[in-house]
């Protein structure tokens, strides 16, 4: 089988390839799913927590107060956002609003930017900054 | 033996509508749970218990929660079916994801409506 060994010149700039701001999205879409969905014991774990008696309560404040459990309700406050965000615009896309090339960017860079941006709002509300 | 055809037009459709059928409930009961946290509703344990041990609230929360455990079910699916081949360990993934996501739903419904 010649044709099998001939050697095919071969184009890809692997370090110049970039994935375009949907396609972006569309992977933080899946990232954040998985990260909501392995985080959930905890979430029920400190929604019961919070529910709880005045002891269970101070408990849920000690695990929020701390710094490391911060970082992570942070991180998994904006997968929910991004989530969020990202859903609204496939679900526009699914019914054919803004499917042109150029207005999809845009609203892929404006879920970018809306999640992140809200995302640091609760993060500051949280801190107690205002 | 005709083999059943497990592909084409309208195979999966019912799950796909579903997966975004629980992402409008799950997405205005995030609204409506926002605003009523902006609005005081979670400013100390009192008021939040108040706001989630309300009627309203104990009607829509288990239906936010029903419908997260299907939404991550097909979500969760769809990635053992992109990423796993090997059919026992697929199955095997699912079951396990399927029996998780009922026992996280069982959990939470539990939590709610015991206050």
């Amino acid at each position: 089988m010649p044709e099998l060994t001939k050697q095919r010149p071969k184009y890809l700039a692997i370090n110049e390839i970039r994935l375009p701001v949907p396609g972006f999205v569309s992977i933080l879409h899946r990232v954040s799913g998985v990260g909501l969905f392995l985080a959930l014991p905890f979430l029920l774990c400190l929604l019961q927590l919070s529910l709880g008696s005045a002891a269970e309560f101070q408990t849920f404040k000690a695990i929020v107060g701390h710094p490391l459990a911060k970082l992570v309700l942070f991180g998994l406050c904006w997968a929910y956002l991004h989530h969020f965000c990202a859903g609204i615009r496939f679900l526009l896309l699914d019914v054919h609003v803004g499917i042109e090339k150029e207005q999809a960017r845009a609203s892929a860079k404006g879920v970018l930017v809306v999640s992140l941006g809200l995302t640091v709002i609760v993060a500051l509300k949280f801190l107690g900054v205002f | 033996m005709k083999a059943k055809i497990l592909v084409g037009a309208h195979y999966g459709l019912k799950d796909w509508i579903i997966q975004r059928a629980t992402a409008v409930v799950m997405a205005l009961y995030t609204l409506i749970l926002g605003i009523a946290i902006i609005a005081g509703g979670a400013d100390n344990q009192e008021s939040w218990r108040g706001l989630i041990g309300n009627g309203f609230f104990r009607f829509v929360t288990p239906l936010f929660i029903l419908s997260l455990a299907y939404h991550a079910w097909i979500g969760v699916r769809d990635l053992w079916m992109d990423y796993v081949k090997c059919t026992a360990v697929r199955l095997t993934l699912h079951v396990v994801t399927i029996l998780v996501l009922v026992g996280y739903a069982v959990w939470a419904v539990q939590i709610i409506w015991r206050l």
